[in-house]
């Protein structure tokens, strides 16, 4: 009896003992995550990114300070806040990457696999001009409310795409992006998962992208965003740029209408 | 006849309001421009080829279903025709050794481009699950599987269960969000009967 007695109250120590751990790890976690927002080296890539804005480069040597985000040749206040948007002289539905690659080919004179090539940097390997470019131009939106249009019949269709690649189950383990991303208050081991498919959920997450990665020591695109979920959702290699990530980052861009833009931020 | 002309005028302006803004796409024509969109926007690349993007009729009804409920004769059908699927172990033997069990359920490579195709493979299960108390850093996508035998008996119908839970989880739940680690390729037989055996073992620290 008094052995039993023990045993029980030796468990419900050890699980205390596991409850308090975890509680410690996860409180842990948030001094962490709190301490980053201290300071934020996406500057570094923020101010690069004005450099190459204001750079004559390619081989018409011309600036970015013509290329049209959507508000106008050369406006970058506030662009990124109404991205993707439907451009009539291209006539497709573009991101900001996709944007940006065709200023460079329409208007510096590179060529398409040129403008698209290292999307990602790798450290101190390689630098990511786009990346910089990006980090600049979101910085721009900063306290920006989101406002992406669904106007015209092909930003409708982008969103709707969208929304059906976000259920789409595919590859060796069945993921779809709503495996994680379509319920609230769920966690990957210690990391906590936005639910994408609520207001509040797709708000806090998109206007937090780009961000600078502290783990791999880069600022990180929403193309790279999506590009390494699809990664470890075990599907093949998302091509930069494809209507595909575009038709994604409409539907996750309008779903956080409303909300102030907030990046470039930090995650761990 | 003024009345006429107005007729003849309003029929002309709908036709071209109609021909000029054409009615949005159906759900069909979306799905299908998804799926094409989908393909062309991706690259084979290590072991992940663009055959990962054809879906099986599961991944298809579950595609179709999502963020719905599907209706009860769709999910009896999907947990029909994956129960009939299931591969049993020859010997009859469902427990293999909880040690390995639990670096199965702790490894998180395999099936990426980015792992390497010789391995190792592991079921991740801690991604998503409490397992052993010992391992505090759990998600919470699945439910806990600390005391799995405890609470449910240690019999052989409770380890069939596991056993073809872990296999194809949507024999017993259509549309989860838990891989078919055997039906898949993922884990191998042996692998599977360690991770029941990691969640029904007696001696297993899920069931302490």
């Amino acid at each position: 009896m008094t052995r039993r007695v023990v045993l029980a109250a030796t468990a419900a120590l050890v699980l205390a003992g596991v409850a308090l751990a975890q509680d410690a790890t996860v409180e842990g976690i948030a001094k962490y995550r709190a301490a980053l927002q201290d300071g934020n080296p996406a500057e570094l890539w923020e101010a690069r990114g004005e450099g190459l804005w204001k750079t004559a480069r390619g081989p018409k040597k011309v600036t970015f300070e013509k290329c049209d985000l959507g508000l106008g040749p050369g406006v970058v206040k506030g662009a990124y806040a109404q991205l993707p948007r439907y451009f009539p002289d291209a006539d497709r539905v573009m991101d900001l990457e996709t944007r940006l690659v065709h200023c460079m080919v329409t208007q510096q004179g590179y060529t398409l696999a040129d403008a698209k090539k290292g999307p990602f940097g790798n450290g101190n390997e390689s630098k990511s001009d786009i990346e910089a470019l990006v980090a600049y131009v979101t910085s721009e939106s900063r306290g920006v409310k989101m406002n992406v249009a669904a106007s015209h019949p092909k930003e409708q269709e982008a969103y709707r795409i969208g929304e059906r690649m976000f259920f789409f189950r595919g590859g060796s383990h069945d993921f779809s992006c709503a495996t994680c991303h379509a319920e609230s208050g769920k966690r990957i081991r210690l990391q906590d998962l936005p639910n994408l498919t609520e207001k509040a959920g797709a708000q806090l997450a998109y206007t937090t992208w780009p961000a600078y990665r502290v783990s791999q020591g880069e600022l990180r695109t929403f193309q790279w965003r999506l590009f390494d979920c699809f990664r470890q959702q075990r599907f093949p290699a998302l091509e930069f740029t494809s209507d595909g990530s575009i038709a994604l980052t409409m539907f996750l861009a309008r779903n956080a209408n409303g909300a102030a833009f907030d990046a470039p931020a930090i995650k761990r | 006849m003024k009345t006429i002309i107005s007729v003849v005028t309003l029929a002309a302006g709908t036709a071209m309001l109609l021909s000029g803004c054409a009615s949005p796409p159906s759900d069909a024509e979306i799905n299908a421009r998804a799926t094409a969109m989908l393909k062309a926007s991706f690259a084979a690349r290590g072991q992940a080829g663009l055959d990962r993007l054809d879906q099986d009729e599961t991944q298809k009804a579950c595609t179709t279903y999502a963020g719905k409920v599907p209706g009860k004769d769709v999910t009896d059908r999907i947990e029909k025709v994956n129960f009939e699927s299931i591969k049993w172990p020859a010997d009859g033997k469902y427990l293999g050794n909880w040690q390995n069990g639990e670096k199965i359920a702790q490894e998180g490579r395999g099936k990426q481009f980015s792992d390497d195709p010789a391995g190792p493979v592991g079921g991740n299960c801690y991604a998503c699950h409490q397992v052993a108390p010992q391992e505090v850093s759990y998600g919470t996508i699945g439910p806990s599987l600390y005391q799995f035998a405890k609470v449910r008996g240690y019999g052989p119908d409770i380890q069939k269960y596991a056993y073809g839970k872990i296999w194809n989880a949507d024999a017993y739940s259509a549309c989860s969000n838990m891989p078919r680690f055997g039906h898949s390729n993922i884990l191998s037989e042996q692998q599977v009967k360690d991770v029941t055996a990691l969640l029904m073992d007696p001696n297993s620290p899920v069931n302490k």
